[in-house]
């Protein structure tokens, strides 16, 4: 596995703990929901970044409160085809305002780093064989886009209102 | 119609580029089958039991002569002279090879067109009323906001990997041609009481395993708020619908599990959400370029008295039974719809071949506006024809098969390609739409009969609608052998109803004859002015079951 966050390879600095695992005195850590409901206190005090990782199913609702304490949230794709976390990701980010890390976990295929990275996602968690330059490819396939998202584009209508309102100008 | 701009060029473009990538890379073998099938899926290629097959995307069914002819010139260089068009408006190429797909994407994109979204669990093409902008009665023309909902739904990054596909369609009349209530959701473009334009929202409709008709969640969501409202019932579904089972996984099993009226709660709470942000708003000025693009033709002024077209009617009778049966009141004087059928007796259903589509261009350049349709009853259509030029239009279709005088007839069936060409299907659905055609093809019965719907699928999975034909035809598997069970009572349009299973399937050499029992049953059982869905809600399938299994 590589991680690549804000578009470069980085060395993932990240510890995901197991939920039987002991909890490590500093650093950041990553933890389950269910770590996180029974053990919040703990958790929240402690020294140290603090993420949670959400399950598909585990809408992120109910971990909005805590946001603001929150460092990372990772979403998983348990397979490519389960597309739940996009629509979690986007919630993260327009709904709740969180300014942490979004990453993306699991099944996380070349094709989809354009959509993922659109929704809000500024970590990905990929196969060893993607390369940076596959990475810059996948990213860059479409130029413009049709519709608004986390990622705050300008969408193809606002472009042409623009592009109108100029020609408007130099009539 | 809708023409592209630099931006929507370019997305195409880009688009031919990036599949071009993926298809090197399984050609290379750097991508495995497995690899490679979500990406193919996204892009209308699946693989069938003889060959890959392509699925070309037709937004809303319309069609310039220049694209007919284009899509022509690639059955010919690609693929064997012909292609199949599909119920959901789109065409299907059944052998093109692999490596020449780019090409053929590269040509399509030439004529503005693409295989974007036909496949996989994303949002699909877009359909709507064959005979938008010509009908009389319509509200507005639907296709403005089909090409909105086109563009909103084009690589939407967090709804490509949905639980399943997904389908929209819009009505603009109240009569419903574009079968909305048997769609994920289904868009009715309808008045408020201040006669401002909106939409009425049908949600959860579909066919397949578990055929459920759609559910009314909003009476009216005003225009611009229409993306923000599909966006929230698009998130309710990618969050909430199932990904245990894909046989559970279409919206309709969502709806049918919550109920519609929780559904309704679960969009509205997003809607507001989504409202809040504003981002989704349809700028006015957008929806004008838009609309521009769909502005009616310059009409004559002409009478809708053609008394030279009634004496030539009256001396040919072939050309009496078309404009009785063809053709379509239009909302213009002097100007007519033309449907096109597709449904010669004793070939297959939606069948059209590269000759024919020159044909159909030359005659839409010359007598339509250069503009053909595709109707979901696997038809085409001509919108805006000159009543005084129908008799020329006729003998121009005649001369290619494509005159047929059945629309809406008997032997005017839907049908998927069945086990001839899919790898999903149990049974043969061609050879028995071509058995069904031929045992009826006596016009003078079929005019008899009347109005009657036959929808036949070679599977469960119903892409030949069979669960909302008036008479329905599923073919499924016995230990090898095919078996075709019948149901009655289905409609697709403002209607809609699932068909009533009538009994035990029939074998191959019994279908045809029971299909005639259930005429004959009708038949003796009609009233004045009946059609069979008319005598058969009145009567129910219990007359049809005394007869079809006294005699088996």
């Amino acid at each position: 596995m590589q991680l690549i966050k804000n578009g470069s390879f980085v060395q993932d600095e990240w510890t995901t703990l197991a939920d039987d695992e002991a909890l490590p005195a500093s650093g950041p850590v990553i933890v389950s929901l269910e770590r996180f409901n029974t053990e919040q206190n703990l958790l929240l005090a402690r020294e140290g970044k603090l993420g949670i990782r959400l399950k598909s199913g585990q809408e992120p609702t109910p971990i909005a409160p805590y946001l603001d304490r929150l460092a990372l949230v990772a979403l998983e794709f348990p397979t490519y085809r389960n597309g739940r976390a996009y629509s979690y990701a986007r919630m993260l980010r327009d709904r709740f305002g969180f300014k942490g890390e979004v990453r993306a976990v699991g099944g996380v295929l070349r094709d989809q780093f354009f959509y993922m990275s659109r929704v809000g996602f500024d970590a990905l968690e990929v196969d060893d064989n993607i390369t940076p330059e596959a990475y810059a490819d996948a990213v860059s396939t479409f130029t413009e886009v049709y519709q608004p998202s986390a990622d705050g584009r300008e969408r193809v209508m606002s472009l042409r209102q623009r592009l109108a309102a100029k020609a408007g100008q130099h009539a | 119609m809708y023409r592209y701009d630099q931006f929507d060029q370019q997305l195409v473009d880009e688009r031919v580029t990036e599949f071009s990538g993926q298809v090197a890379r399984r050609l290379s073998g750097e991508l495995a089958e497995d690899d490679f099938k979500p990406l193919r899926l996204m892009n209308g290629v699946y693989l069938q039991l003889h060959s890959y097959m392509l699925r070309i995307a037709i937004p809303y069914g319309t069609l310039s002569s220049r694209q007919v002819r284009k899509l022509a010139e690639i059955e010919r260089v690609y693929d064997k002279g012909y292609g199949h068009f599909t119920t959901r408006q789109n065409l299907q190429l059944h052998w093109p090879a692999l490596k020449d797909v780019p090409a053929i994407l590269r040509e399509l994109a030439s004529v503005e067109m693409h295989c974007i979204q036909t496949s996989g669990n994303c949002i699909r093409n877009t359909t709507s009323d064959h005979h938008a902008g010509a009908v009389p009665g319509e509200l507005e023309d639907p296709r403005v906001i089909c090409e909105i909902i086109r563009q909103w739904s084009t690589f939407h990054p967090e709804f490509s990997y949905l639980p399943r596909k997904f389908k929209i369609a819009v009505s603009a009349t109240e009569h419903d041609r574009a079968a909305i209530r048997i769609h994920d959701i289904g868009v009715q473009v309808v008045t408020n009481a201040a006669g401002e334009i909106g939409y009425e929202v049908w949600v959860g409709g579909g066919l397949g395993r578990t055929p459920i008709i759609g559910k009314k969640i909003a009476d009216f969501v005003p225009r611009e708020d229409l993306l923000a409202y599909l966006e929230s019932i698009l998130r309710v579904y990618n969050m909430f619908g199932r990904r245990d089972n894909s046989y559970k996984a279409r919206i309709k099993i969502l709806v049918h599990e919550i109920g519609a009226e929780d559904m309704r709660r679960q969009v509205e709470a997003e809607f507001a959400e989504v409202k809040t942000r504003g981002v989704l708003q349809l700028p006015d000025d957008e929806v004008a370029r838009i609309e521009k693009y769909f502005a009616a033709p310059a009409w004559e002024d002409l009478s809708d008295d053609v008394p030279e077209i009634d004496a030539l009617a009256a001396k040919d009778k072939g050309f009496a039974e078309w404009l009785r049966n063809n053709v379509s009141a239009h909302k213009v004087p002097g100007y007519s719809i033309v449907n096109v059928s597709l449904k010669p007796i004793g070939l297959t259903p939606g069948d059209c071949s590269a000759d024919q589509m020159d044909v159909l261009a030359d005659i839409a350049d010359k007598y339509a506006f250069s503009e053909i349709r595709v109707a979901h009853e696997q038809n085409l259509c001509l919108a805006h024809v000159r009543k005084r030029d129908l008799h020329e239009v006729y003998q121009a279709l005649n001369a290619s098969e494509l005159a047929t005088p059945n629309i809406g007839l008997i032997t005017d069936q839907i049908a998927c390609p069945g086990l001839d060409y899919c790898n999903l299907a149990n049974a043969r659905s061609i050879v028995i739409a071509q058995r069904l055609s031929e045992r009826f093809s006596d016009i003078e019965f079929q005019k008899k009969i009347g109005r009657l719907h036959v929808n036949m699928s070679g599977c469960i999975n119903a892409c030949g609608h069979h669960h909302v034909g008036h008479i329905g035809i599923l073919g499924v598997d016995k230990k090898g052998v095919e078996y075709y069970q019948v149901t009655l009572g289905g409609a697709a349009d403002e209607t809609a109803a699932v068909g009533d299973i009538v009994g035990p399937a029939f074998t191959e050499g019994e279908i045809i004859d029971a299909i005639d029992t259930i005429v004959e049953t009708y038949l003796g059982l009609r009233q004045d002015g009946e059609i069979f869905i008319d005598t058969y809600r009145r009567v129910g399938v219990q007359p049809f079951k005394d007869k079809l299994y006294a005699t088996h």
